[in-house]
């Protein structure tokens, strides 16, 4: 496979993960914002910018509507919704032949479909239809590149991007969430905070499945545990590693290469969070276990692009 | 027209239009040729309400497949969808066979002029094609002297449009020998036909036009150079601008129908004068290179110096016959506006044989009487740049103004080798379907010709059409559409 094809579907991936994860992330504050004073509000939408890295508006003004406005539709914000879906259409419209028709149908009609959104007020009080719709057009997508590309190479690549973006997301949510709100982690969280605990766990789909784990009784120490080192639900972070780190090795399978950096980071990666304690991690310091997490994505990330994207050609003629 | 023949037409033909040009379904007012009666029939029964539907799906699927182009010069929605219209073209059995062997013939007789001009040059010596003209065509290129090219073959795909005049003769309008595009619309035309009339399809009996990817392939594969039949199946792949190119639906298309690596010119680069592409698996050797770049844009060394759509190298690979390009490098020459007047002298030069598919007259703005000829009577004739294609650098006589005719009087008299001059012609029309109603419009014919170990031709082409009203210029970066081609069996 072309390094360009694979890179572009790593990218690919990432994009639609990153359009989702923002989808996700704003519609649920939207929801939990109804139920909250505008001073809990302006919290929540610093939180929300933190963890989606986004700036801070220059005059520090936290406008709602204007707000919304820059994560989902403003085409001049590189990580809004509707640049991202375009930065993923892009990405796969460049390896069109690498994909199956259904799969490029799918995300074209989806981009087709974000950018014939226009922003108003009507459209702002109805926005759970958008954010629906973005979510899901990329599970969808998902869906049907399961079934109708070959699970070769081009596919890992594909699983790789959307599992190192993932990760990262989560970490950096997770990170945000824990280092600004005071909490104590063996106790169950009262009514107000109860509120940010929830949303928490909907902004990474897992209020159902924590509620299936532990009950509805919401312990901090088991929000984290379950968001970071859950091994089943396919949005923790542990999860996602282990994705990411299953890719790595079939990748380095097929294309019959040396690469062990990129696997051996995973794996490291992987084992860590296999073999963490929760009590552990949070008496030592959450933030700073998660901050290693997304340290040790990254260079999982730089290795694969060394190795698979853009290698020296000099290594390569020698052999 | 007479009126009582206008009484017969019902819908969707009551506002059908006649005039002096050929009409490719109806012989006289209301009577259908008769390979298009069945057409004619299904369409007076059909509901217009049923088309429209059918037209709005065939759009939708289009834009959905993302089946587009680009347009140059134009900031805001560079990606156009190629309309398409639903009403197929149909040519009898007969008049496909003379295309074809015209056809073969032309492309036979166009090899063995490139093959000659870059290397003995006969023909010039024998001042059958003036040797100036050759030695100024733009895309002349030096570098190719004295190259052998494998079996001889310059032309590997072409692309030639031809037209129907008023007394129903086909005549080639142009010839495309460098990198022509279009074959990818040619198949998603008949994808969309089939399931809009697929009754009437199947009884028509339609030759089949699917193979064209695999027949492509096995032309291309046909040039890779001995060393590699030896060491394993050829790599073959195709090399494209990227995804900014007007035609980029197309090259994804081919490279995905074909089953070959779609390349960009930073995913390969020369070693010792070996093309290799960069796989996540290491360095893969190329063999064959079936390039929609064109000459000035392959090799930053050799070529222009700003491309940045090529591969630093390349030519020098291709002179080591390490790697083969389709087509060649410097067939423009024997598509010059200017050269293509010569055709015909070229066909009987090499081959002894008359040209089966006639010429459109052309003035040479280089001869003093026809230039002379061409600047007072420019109002009723078409000027043409001659290098360049796409309806690009044209000057439509008849529906042009004062003011473009001065601008293109000036261009003519500082550099007459420049531009050609040729009749305005009737084109023939065709109905298509536009706003719930069957309307003439003016049509071509591109089909597309294969050369590899023989000459095929799928039978079928993309048949562009004029969509505006009234208009001449059916290319798609002016505004035109295409439709379905339907050769008959028998």
């Amino acid at each position: 496979m072309l390094s360009r094809v694979a890179d572009s579907l790593y990218w690919m991936s990432r994009y639609l993960e990153r359009a989702e994860h923002t989808a996700r992330l704003i519609d649920v504050d939207f929801q939990l914002r109804l139920d909250q004073s505008p001073e809990a509000g302006a919290g929540r939408w610093r939180r929300l910018l933190e963890a989606l890295q986004a700036p801070l508006p220059e005059d520090g003004k936290i406008d709602a509507t204007t707000l919304t406005h820059i994560l989902t539709l403003d085409k001049t914000n590189s990580s809004s919704i509707i640049s991202c879906v375009a930065a993923a259409r892009e990405n796969l419209r460049q390896v069109r032949e690498q994909c199956s028709t259904e799969m490029w149908e799918q995300l074209n009609r989806l981009y087709l479909q974000v950018n014939s959104t226009t922003a108003s007020e009507a459209w702002l009080l109805h926005s759970y239809v958008f954010f629906r719709a973005v979510r899901e057009g990329a599970h969808l997508f998902q869906g049907v590149t399961d079934s109708t590309m070959s699970h070769g190479e081009g596919w890992q690549y594909i699983q790789l991007g959307r599992f190192v973006e993932r990760t990262d997301a989560l970490a950096r949510l997770i990170g945000t969430h824990l280092s600004r709100l005071p909490y104590s982690p063996d106790q169950a969280v009262e009514s107000e905070e109860y509120l940010e605990w929830v949303g928490l766990l909907k902004s990474c789909a897992a209020f159902e499945a924590y509620c299936k784990n532990y009950t509805a009784e919401l312990r901090p120490l088991r929000v984290a545990e379950f968001l970071l080192l859950n091994p089943e639900f396919p949005h923790s972070v542990r999860f996602s590693v282990a994705k990411v780190h299953a890719a790595l090795r079939a990748i380095a399978e097929l294309t019959e290469r040396k690469a062990e950096q990129p696997v051996r980071l995973a794996g490291r990666l992987r084992a860590t969070l296999s073999f963490s304690q929760i009590d552990e991690v949070m008496a030592s310091g959450a933030t700073a276990y998660v901050e290693s997490v997304r340290q040790q994505c990254g260079q999982a990330h730089s290795a694969i692009h060394q190795i698979y994207f853009d290698y020296p050609v000099e290594a390569e003629l020698a052999f | 027209m007479p009126e009582p023949a206008r009484a017969l037409f019902r819908p969707p033909f009551r506002n059908y239009q006649f005039d002096s040009a050929y009409d490719e379904m109806f012989e006289a007012p209301g009577v259908p040729r008769p390979h298009y009666q069945a057409l004619f029939q299904t369409l007076l029964g059909l509901p217009p309400e049923e088309m429209r539907k059918s037209q709005q799906a065939a759009d939708l699927s289009f834009l959905h497949q993302g089946i587009t182009f680009t347009v140059y010069g134009n900031d805001e929605g560079t990606e156009r969808v190629f309309p398409n219209d639903l009403l197929p073209r149909i040519i009898p059995h007969q008049e496909w066979r003379k295309i074809e062997s015209g056809l073969t013939q032309r492309i036979a007789a166009l090899n063995l002029f490139l093959e000659d001009v870059y290397h003995r040059g006969r023909i010039l010596a024998d001042g059958i094609v003036p040797r100036e003209l050759v030695y100024s065509c733009r895309h002349f290129r030096r570098e190719m002297r004295n190259l052998t090219v494998p079996r001889g073959i310059y032309v590997s795909i072409c692309g030639t449009d031809l037209v129907r005049l008023p007394d129903g003769s086909f005549a080639v309008l142009e010839d495309n020998l460098r990198v022509p595009s279009g074959v990818s619309y040619m198949l998603a035309n008949r994808k969309v036909l089939k399931k809009v009339f697929p009754t009437l399809f199947r009884d028509y009996g339609v030759c089949p036009v699917d193979h064209y990817a695999q027949a492509l392939l096995a032309t291309l594969r046909a040039l890779s150079p001995v060393h590699s039949t030896t060491r394993h199946e050829p790599t073959v792949v195709l090399l494209t601008p990227g995804v900014f190119n007007s035609a980029y639906f197309e090259h994804t298309f081919l490279a995905q129908q074909m089953g070959i690596e779609l390349v960009e010119g930073w995913d390969l680069l020369v070693h010792d004068n070996v093309v290799y592409m960069r796989t996540t698996a290491g360095l893969k050797r190329v063999d064959v290179i079936y390039r929609r770049v064109d000459d000035d844009f392959l090799d930053p060394l050799c070529f222009r110096r700003d491309s940045n759509l090529g591969v630093p190298g390349l030519f020098n690979a291709y002179r080591a016959g390490s790697v083969m390009l389709a087509n060649a490098v410097g067939t423009g020459i024997a598509d010059d506006k200017a050269v293509y007047a010569y055709v015909p002298a070229i066909i009987r030069y090499y081959l002894g044989e008359e040209a089966i598919l006639p010429n459109v007259p052309t003035y040479l703005l280089t001869d003093p009487s026809q230039r002379s000829y061409v600047l007072e009577n420019l109002e009723q004739l078409v000027v043409k740049a001659v290098g360049e294609s796409g309806g690009y650098g044209m000057l439509i006589g008849p529906h042009s103004t004062a003011e473009q005719r001065e601008e293109f009087r000036q261009a003519i008299q500082a550099e007459p080798r420049n531009y050609i001059a040729q009749p305005t012609l009737s084109l023939s029309r065709a109905p298509c379907f536009l706003d719930g109603e069957a309307h003439a419009r003016h049509v071509d014919l591109r089909p597309y010709i294969l050369y590899g170990e023989n000459v095929t031709l799928v039978p079928g082409g993309l048949t562009r059409v004029a969509l505006r009203r009234g208009s001449l210029v059916v290319n798609s970066s002016q505004g035109g559409g295409s439709k379905d081609t339907w050769v008959l069996r028998a």
